[in-house]
């Protein structure tokens, strides 16, 4: 088994060595074409959302496997920054408090096969984001 | 990761040759925009081949460029988006809109060429 990648995400130099670490992983696991950008795209938009708004924080790449003998990857994005006050309306498109074009979250989500936030205050932020190897039916 | 700008006529061609970091993509920006003031281009191509992904924040600074650009009165013109980039921007809701694009270099080349013909009209 592929062991576990933790990505330090510090500076936006980080966000290019996450999703270049995802998609090797990836690449790895049998993800092919496609799925390899949409991996690699969700890490760099998790971890831009750690830059931007906690500054610094981790992303934690796993290979998931599971009793019907699907592998995928998990893609897991941690900071310890201020939360998000209100997850529904960060997860809405065009939502954003930065500026930015507030696709960041609910793009993600779209690109991944799983996905799941928890946030307050005091803990930081955790995403939670997973896309399985489609079996070459 | 420096982006070279070369001159061709009254173009410019800024050729991206690695994944480029967001200070990168600003440094960009600023080189570009300065070009096109200084050598007064009519068309700028971008040619982002070699980007494997293109993510909101690229995207967002893409559309900056053109925006800027055109102001100037001068075309931007984004080429050489791989198929797979196409396909992961629509999916993350980045559509570009408001930019030129084109299949290859050679395209974005004639499209301009052609348009300054009209311009010089």
């Amino acid at each position: 088994m592929t062991e576990d990648i933790f990505v330090p995400i510090n500076s936006d130099l980080d966000i290019v060595t996450a999703r270049q670490n995802g998609r090797t992983m990836a690449a790895e696991l049998g993800f092919q074409g496609t799925d390899l950008t949409l991996i690699a795209t969700a890490i760099s938009e998790l971890a831009r959302n750690i830059v931007r708004y906690a500054r610094h924080g981790e992303i934690h790449l796993q290979v998931l496997g599971n009793n019907n003998g699907k592998r995928g990857l998990l893609v897991e994005a941690r900071d310890e920054g201020p939360g998000i006050p209100n997850i529904a309306q960060a997860m809405q498109d065009g939502y954003s408090t930065s500026g930015g074009l507030g696709l960041g979250l609910p793009g993600t989500r779209r690109l991944m096969d799983e996905f799941e936030i928890t946030s307050d205050a005091e803990n930081g932020t955790t995403i939670r984001t997973c896309k399985w190897v489609r079996s070459g039916l | 990761m420096d982006v070279p700008i070369l001159r061709q006529g009254e173009f410019l061609i800024a050729t991206i040759q690695a994944a480029l970091s967001d200070n990168d993509l600003f440094a960009l920006r600023s080189k570009l925009f300065e070009y096109v003031v200084r050598s007064r281009a009519l068309g700028i191509i971008i040619d982002v081949t070699a980007l494997d992904i293109l993510d909101s924040f690229g995207t967002r600074t893409l559309s900056e460029i053109a925006l800027m650009c055109r102001l100037r009165g001068a075309e931007t013109v984004i080429v050489g988006v791989q198929p797979e980039v196409a396909f992961t921007m629509v999916q993350l809701g980045l559509t570009l809109e408001g930019v030129t694009t084109a299949l290859d270099l050679e395209e974005g080349l004639a499209h301009l060429g052609r348009r300054s013909k009209l311009l010089k009209r």
